[in-house]
């Protein structure tokens, strides 16, 4: 076989991007599967949708970027956004909503920026913080779950209740309610103790009906990319140790301002957060100490917005802040290089 | 006495590739027609030619001496007939030409007398390293720097530990793992010698894990010297690359040599085996450097193994000797697959820094479009220098090359394990050689803006004293024109004296 290369090295590692991409889209089907059996059929049409629309308007922006399509499609980051966004917004979301936050996600947080690899901000928390703040009752209402429904929901009324908001006379707001974070945040607020909330139907062993499973699965998927070495584990560690840490310290000083630490493991976007969206190489930090100071700091402000501040979840505002403070950390987190030399 | 070892940053587990060409025992290369000797086969200055054309030369006789401190010799690597000296093309990745003695061999092989040393301890150190630049020795792992000057540690510097770095960490290499195989004794005769002209008081033989038949070989030797009690064979993991002398040092004797400065400044020699066993040679049997084990190995090649090659023979005889489904044109590598370069031509000689030749490779980088970077990091866990390759990329490509340089640029040595792992394919050593070359300019186009700025304020300068010296000189005459005018006054007309201020303020 000929030698094109001119310079070395001449071998090639097994390390690509698509690869990369891939199988973070694999590390995710497992979540897909439980998501779709706990909130119905609605979750894998949101997927679906979701991943349309992105290479849809991938394929666009590249067009009038004037750039290569083929490597740039087939790279597969277009689909993770797309797939990441579509598992944060809740299930029976009206079509709209997904296309707007995918196409925003992909034109105003990626493109904009210069396409792949300049984006300073994750695109799918982009495209999710933009639907939270301009839709914030639609986005705040979730299905609960298949078990606690009155009726489960099928193929034929996702279908209808996505792309025309009815079904059966009712609209979606008859099926809907709040998500276990939404619940304890609000209970709380009522001088309810969190031990008391816990106690509803709504809630399971540790977090939420459902949603601890759910979380379980998304740190499974995780798992496996830490194996496959495609994410390392700086991210996820620091920021579930953060998380653990000082929603320990709150409950050790006050057991009535929030849920247990371990309800903050395995509620909401915990985990697909700390394994899917912190560990996004390109707006996270590069430098190994650098990912343990954001991880940490993702945990921490995660937490903090979920009890102080004005939404249920925080996972996606606190990876954009931190996001904004990547090149600080990453300035002060250099290695010592070989033989001393420093900045 | 055992060595604690230490594990250097990052690195990769590479497949070797490296029972392709161990397979049979080190083979002589037959006698070219045509031998081709650059002038320049080392770092420092080119040898200059003693010989000319149509002079007949036996084997090992000198036909370009040293010139200037950093250089060594250069001989005959066979008897035969000088034919031209001029531009030749040489192995180089710019594939230029440059000066080379070209011999026509006889096929007699008649060597020269050889001064053999029975015992080198009655010799000092200076004059064991006369012999040894004498003897043409640099440098045999690659590098070609030469052999004599790290024998000589000067007044200031005490060494205490020689290094010998057998780890060989490139995949297909496998030219001093041959050759501590099969020569064992002849690397230890080299070094007692390197020992004794260093004054060291301990030495440390690093051998990979891979190499478990060099090893047995070596301890086995070393056995057989219990006055060696002060060398140590040390088996060291296998990683590339490990056998950088830096990160080498550092697994060895957990020590980094400081920024700017060389192993002896932490008291460590560093030598190759096959460097040792030239040391050996020409001490002890009176023989010049003239030959080297190359490794020819690849897919391509039919025949691969190690041969011990005269310096000059035609790469294309080599080949053609081990057959390969090479075509004419196609490029080889020169070097390993990850630090080696390619070479397109094969009318190019063999020369003392050739340590494998290599036609085809499993796991061949094609040339990709790259994508662009995503910042994941591979790059940074992979350096063993602990780099930020990445950032460094960025600065490159943005030319901001003061940030490079904040960036440790130049303690990047190339070994290209950034670039292996990179998922987007992009060429981030060739991106680093190019900021240090433009750095490099920059230097050299400053240092010449500053001479030319010199001599342009000094000859400002020079033009402004010339001035003043005329018009000194004007002044002077002027002065001496008036003084006689006012002499030949005076003379003229001694009666009327010139009116002095006395006589003004009696006027008044």
């Amino acid at each position: 076989m000929p030698i094109f290369r001119l310079s070395p090295p001449f071998l090639a590692g097994t390390n690509r991007v698509t690869l990369h991409m891939l199988q973070v889209l694999v590390a995710l089907v497992p979540e897909v599967i439980a998501m779709t059996y706990y909130f119905g059929p609605g979750v894998l049409i949101n997927v679906t949708l979701a991943v349309i629309v992105a290479l849809i308007t991938e394929a666009v922006m590249l067009k009038l970027r004037d750039r290569p399509l083929k490597p740039f499609l087939s790279d597969g980051s277009a689909a993770v956004t797309a797939v990441l966004l579509a598992l944060a917004v809740p299930p029976l979301s009206p079509w709209w909503m997904t296309v707007i936050g995918v196409t925003f996600a992909i034109i105003f947080a990626k493109h904009l920026y210069g396409g792949l690899g300049y984006n300073p901000f994750n695109p799918a928390m982009i495209g999710y913080v933009l639907l939270l703040i301009s839709f914030p009752l639609e986005m705040t209402t979730w299905l609960p779950v298949q078990s606690l429904a009155e009726q489960p929901m099928g193929w034929l009324s996702s279908l209808q209740l996505i792309f025309t908001g009815q079904f059966n006379g009712l609209d979606i707001d008859a099926y809907s309610g709040a998500t276990p974070l939404d619940a304890m945040k609000t209970q709380i607020v009522l001088d309810r103790h969190p031990e008391f909330i816990s106690s509803q139907e709504l809630f399971g062993m540790a977090g939420g009906r459902g949603w601890e499973w759910i979380n379980i699965w998304f740190a499974l998927g995780g798992i496996w990319l830490l194996y496959r070495k495609v994410i390392s584990w700086h991210v996820p560690v620091a920021m579930i140790l953060a998380l653990l840490i000082i929603s320990s310290i709150t409950t050790l000083i006050d057991p009535t301002v929030s849920g247990s630490p371990l309800f903050h493991l395995v509620s909401g976007g915990t985990m697909l957060g700390a394994f899917f969206i912190a560990t996004d190489p390109v707006s996270g930090s590069t430098t190994l100490k650098g990912r343990i100071v954001f991880g940490a700091g993702v945990g921490i402000l995660t937490y903090v917005i979920r009890i102080w501040g004005g939404y249920p979840d925080g996972v996606a505002f606190a990876v954009i802040l931190m996001n904004m403070l990547v090149p600080l950390i990453d300035y002060y987190t250099q290695p010592r290089v070989y033989g001393g030399a420093t900045r | 006495m055992s060595v604690p070892l230490t594990k250097f940053p990052g690195g990769l587990k590479l497949t070797g590739h490296k029972n392709r060409s161990t397979q049979v025992p080190i083979r002589k290369t037959p006698l070219s027609k045509q031998l081709v000797l650059p002038l320049q086969q080392h770092i420092g200055a080119a040898a200059v030619p003693i010989v000319e054309v149509g002079d007949k030369v036996l084997k090992g006789q000198r036909i370009a001496h040293a010139e200037g401190h950093v250089s060594v010799c250069l001989h005959a690597p066979s008897s035969g007939v000088i034919t031209a000296i001029g531009e030749h093309a040489i192995p180089h990745p710019s594939g230029l030409s440059a000066p080379c003695i070209t011999i026509e061999t006889d096929g007699e092989e008649q060597w020269i007398e050889r001064q053999q040393i029975a015992d080198f301890r009655q010799h000092t150190a200076h004059e064991l390293r006369q012999i040894i630049r004498d003897a043409g020795i640099v440098g045999l792992g690659g590098a070609g720097f030469p052999s004599f000057i790290k024998l000589n540690p000067g007044v200031h510097h005490t060494v205490e530990t020689l290094l010998i770095n057998g780890a060989e960490c490139e995949p297909y290499i496998t030219c001093d793992d041959m050759l501590m195989r099969e020569r064992a004794e002849g690397i230890l005769d080299g070094v007692e010698i390197m020992l004794f002209a260093l004054r060291a008081s301990r030495c440390i033989l690093a051998i990979e894990d891979n190499k478990s038949e060099a090893i047995t070989a070596m301890r086995f030797a070393l056995s057989h010297r219990p006055h060696l009690s002060q060398t140590e064979i040390v088996v060291v993991p296998t990683r590339y690359p490990t056998g950088g002398e830096k990160q080498l040092i550092q697994v060895v004797t957990g020590k980094q040599i400081p920024s700017n400065k060389l192993p002896i400044d932490i008291g460590i020699v560093c030598h190759n085996p096959g460097t040792a066993y030239a040391v050996g040679r020409a001490i002890l049997h009176g023989e010049p450097l003239i030959s080297r084990i190359v490794t020819v190995t690849g897919t391509d090649v039919t025949h691969a193994g190690n041969f011990e090659t005269l310096l000059g023979t035609p790469i294309k005889d080599l080949l053609d000797f081990c057959e390969t489904k090479r075509q004419p044109d196609e490029p080889f590598i020169q070097g390993g697959p990850m630090m080696g370069y390619s070479l397109a031509g094969d009318d190019l000689p063999i020369t003392k820094t050739a340590n494998c030749i290599l036609v085809g490779v499993d796991d061949v980088a094609p040339p990709a479009q790259p994508l662009p970077c995503i910042r994941c990091g591979d790059c940074a866990e992979a350096c063993p220098v602990s780099l930020l390759p990445q950032q460094l990329y960025w600065y490159s490509r943005a030319k901001d090359f003061d940030q490079t340089r904040n960036y440790n640029l130049f303690d990047c040595i190339e070994c290209g394990c950034c670039d292996y792992v990179c998922p987007s394919k992009i060429p981030l050593v060739s991106y680093f050689r190019f900021s240090k070359t433009e750095i490099m300019n920059q230097q050299r186009e400053q240092q010449k803006a500053d001479l030319a700025r010199e001599r342009h304020e000094s000859r400002l300068a020079r033009l402004e004293r010339e001035k003043q010296e005329k018009e000194e000189r004007q002044r002077q005459r002027k002065a001496a024109l008036a003084a006689s005018k006012a002499a030949k006054a005076k003379k003229d007309s001694p009666e009327k004296p010139e009116p002095t201020d006395s006589d003004a303020k009696e006027k008044v």
